[in-house]
């Protein structure tokens, strides 16, 4: 495999992404980067398969846009990380800020513990091509998938007594569902935001996602094989259709 | 039905004597306004929109209109709107959903703005005669340039310039999307822009494939739903713009209902045939000045800085300020659309009493900035409600470097200002997703019409620059000096920097 190593330490961002992206164009199947702290758009609008190692913390805005290849954050990110991100994965192994995924439409993102506000909001998806993933293995503060369109938010919980107790959770969600660890108390719900059943189905289709979760964080997948989980949707694909009259 | 029905709009008749009997109404009504009954064309003047489409395809111009065919008692304050608006929110308890532009009859700055012309003391130029350099860079310009001097003994630019978008008019055309607007519209536009050098903003509905062609020509959008938006998008366009606001609407997001969301808007867009498209009232990854600078850098990291990035923004109390942030986040141009701009559908409230008008918004940032010592960061893209060349002139002469159009280029396809656009049904086949009727507006047609628009108006500022004695649209941006206010009164000739008539 061939792998190209950058050293980070005091590199401002352009010159950092420059030599990903020049890594990238010549071939690496690995790219690792050192020394991260702070340093923004890591990854962002990077196209292919490469996967990309980040050691210490990216800025906001880590892999933004990217179409294609796998980013693992070995350490905690800042401000929007996977924002409009299109495909691949983003793996981060501690925790994140606001605005986890938002816009994202594609690919996929794993946080390892905790993400900040406004996880997971206006996640939107396109038939089956496009279909947007954000699991959380710990929490998430206030307006989780808010105006969520499409795609998948899924909450663990792990290491919480209640997965959730931030408010705002789905409000004008129109498309895709939040699913949540164990119970999730009605006034939690935003406005739009309806809670469903969790049926052995649910369970089948997201098993396959519990398990990649599990896998990059080495974690056990067992005690997550059950139907205890709630399912939030939303009420209605026009939560505005009858917001007016016509002049 | 205690309230009863509210008057109708229009009234729509028919000179029987005219009539031939063709039906070409009936055809071309998408509103339902005409049917047939035996041998006798029926009318029912309460669907009737004003489109005008009936009229205009009459060929023994055998229809007329008339608007408020019924009388209310006259009063000054309760007009007539303010109690149609009224019984229409008691019977239904929504909010009221309203398109184009404001509608309500706050004069326009423009209208009392006179220009200047050479009289004796310095000659007019002739165009026909002298070039007229009317050829617009939009972009960051160096605040100074710095030469070095090669081995071979020559002279060479060190300093890095920052793309910039090379007009050929100070005339772009603004953003509607797809989506709200047809295909067939938006093909006509792109290749006007083409045709004329200058460009067209796709609106926030992303970039359609049968536009590839014009890309070198479109600005794409960014806004607060990200439709259609990934990598591909971005590297296709010319520029690239973040949409905070409009000025039919300020402060909040759109809606593009699910009916319009066919199944090419669908897959532009990226999002679920038949969905809302819903954009958010702000970004959500933007809740400050430094979250605009992060995505500004962010959209000029993931283009590798090749690209322009504007920032459109609403013409609201504080604009200057706001555009002062914007100059120093590393945009290159700021775009200010004012409280006449047009719209598919606003709620009515807000287009017709939030924010300002955007004579006082242009010559607010353009003094901002230069006092600032940034206007070279940026440039100024004025809009909202552009109806002629002297709205484009009397713009550039309070400091703006191009206008972007909007309806103004919609009326040259065949709009006529019914502000029905919300319905879907345009019968000019402009605002529409409907086949039959997106096919009545044929492309290569609607470009002439757009590109001879923007030809007429380039034409008469050229017209306009010479009898004022100026020949580049240089030495007409911000020069004030060339206007002169007429029944402005004091604060507004102030805030414009202009003098009154005569002095």
């Amino acid at each position: 495999m061939k792998t190209v190593t950058i050293d980070a330490k005091d590199l401002h961002y352009t010159p950092l992404n420059q030599k990903v992206r020049a890594a990238v164009a010549d071939g690496a199947e690995e790219i690792v980067l050192n020394n991260v702290l702070g340093q923004r758009f890591i990854g962002n609008g990077v196209r292919g398969n490469a996967r990309i190692i980040v050691n210490g913390v990216p800025g906001g805005d880590v892999c933004m846009f990217m179409s294609g290849p796998t980013c693992i954050v070995n350490g905690n990110a800042e401000h929007a990380p996977g924002n409009t991100m299109d495909k691949g994965m983003l793996v981060i192994h501690g925790s994140a800020g606001d605005a986890v995924a938002h816009g994202m439409r594609g690919g996929k993102v794993f946080v390892r513990n905790n993400i900040g506000y406004r996880g997971g909001i206006h996640m939107k998806q396109y038939e089956v091509e496009a279909r947007p993933m954000l699991v959380i293995g710990g929490t998430a503060h206030s307006f989780l998938g808010e105006y969520m369109a499409g795609g998948l938010v899924l909450v663990l919980g792990i290491g919480q007594e209640k997965a959730m107790t931030d408010r705002g959770i789905g409000s004008g969600i129109h498309g895709g569902e939040i699913i949540i660890r164990g119970e999730v108390d009605d006034h939690l719900l935003g406005v739009g935001a309806r809670k469903f059943e969790f049926t052995e189905a649910d369970l089948e289709r997201i098993k396959p996602v519990i398990e990649s979760f599990c896998e990059h964080f080495d974690l056990d997948p067992a005690p997550f094989m059950d139907t205890n989980y709630t399912r939030i949707a939303p009420a209605s694909s026009r939560p505005f259709a009858g917001k007016y009259v016509w002049e | 039905m205690s309230l009863g029905s509210i008057p109708p709009k229009y009234k729509v008749s028919i000179d029987r004597d005219q009539c031939m009997d063709c039906g070409r109404c009936i055809e071309n009504c998408s509103y339902g306004t005409f049917r047939r009954d035996g041998d006798k064309i029926l009318i029912q003047s309460r669907k009737c929109t004003a489109c005008l489409r009936c009229v205009s395809m009459c060929p023994r111009d055998a229809i007329s209109l008339t608007e408020n065919p019924v009388d209310y008692r006259s009063h000054p304050l309760w007009t007539r709107d303010a109690r149609e608006d009224i019984i229409k929110q008691a019977r239904s308890g929504k909010i009221i959903l309203a398109g184009m532009g404001n509608a309500s009859n706050l004069p326009s700055i423009f209208d009392r703005l006179l220009l200047d012309a050479c009289q004796v003391t310095n000659p007019s130029i002739d165009p026909l005669r002298e070039p007229m350099e009317l050829r617009t860079y939009i972009g960051k310009k160096p605040s100074k340039l710095e030469f070095k001097k090669t081995e071979a003994g020559d002279v060479e630019l060190a300093t890095k310039l920052s793309p910039n978008l090379k007009l050929e008019t100070p005339i772009m055309i603004g953003h509607m999307s797809y989506g709200a607007i047809s295909l067939n519209a938006h093909l006509s536009m792109a290749k006007a822009a083409k045709e004329t050098g200058t460009f067209m903003g796709t609106g926030e509905g992303g970039l359609h494939r049968e536009l590839y062609p014009y890309q070198g020509n479109m600005i794409v959008q960014v806004a607060s739903g990200r439709f259609g938006v990934n990598v591909d998008y971005l590297e296709r366009g010319a520029a690239i713009e973040i949409k905070i606001g409009q000025g039919a609407k300020p402060g909040i997001g759109g809606h593009l209902p699910g009916e319009k969301v066919s199944a090419e808007v669908s897959r532009t867009r990226m999002i679920p045939l038949g969905s809302d498209a819903i954009s958010p009232a702000p970004h959500h990854d933007i809740y400050s000045i430094e979250d605009l600078v992060q995505l500004v850098r962010s959209l000029k990291e993931a283009t590798e800085w090749k690209k322009p990035v504007f920032v459109k923004i609403a013409a609201v109390h504080n604009v200057a300020a706001i555009a002062a942030g914007i100059a120093r986040s590393s945009a290159d141009a700021v775009v200010i659309d004012g409280s006449r701009g047009g719209t598919g559908a606003a709620p009515k409230v807000f287009r017709d009493h939030v924010g300002i008008p955007i004579e006082g918004a242009i010559a607010s940032v353009d003094q901002k900035l230069r006092e600032q010592g940034t206007r070279n960061e940026v440039s100024i893209i004025a809009s909202g409600g552009m109806r002629n060349s002297a709205d484009l002139a009397k713009s550039i002469a309070l400091g703006a470097d191009a206008i972007y159009i909007g309806t103004a280029a919609l009326i040259s396809m065949g709009c006529r200002v019914c502000g029905n656009c919300y319905r879907g049904l345009c019968p000019w086949g402009i605002a529409t997703q409907r086949q039959d009727l997106v096919d009545r507006l044929d492309p290569e047609q609607g470009a002439r019409q757009v590109s001879n628009l923007i030809h007429a108006w380039t034409l008469e500022l050229s017209e306009l620059m010479g009898a004022a004695g100026i020949n580049s649209i240089e030495s007409m941006r911000g020069n004030r000096d060339r206007l002169r206010g007429y029944m402005l009164d004091e604060g507004i000739l102030e805030v414009l920097d202009v003098k009154n008539a005569g002095a």
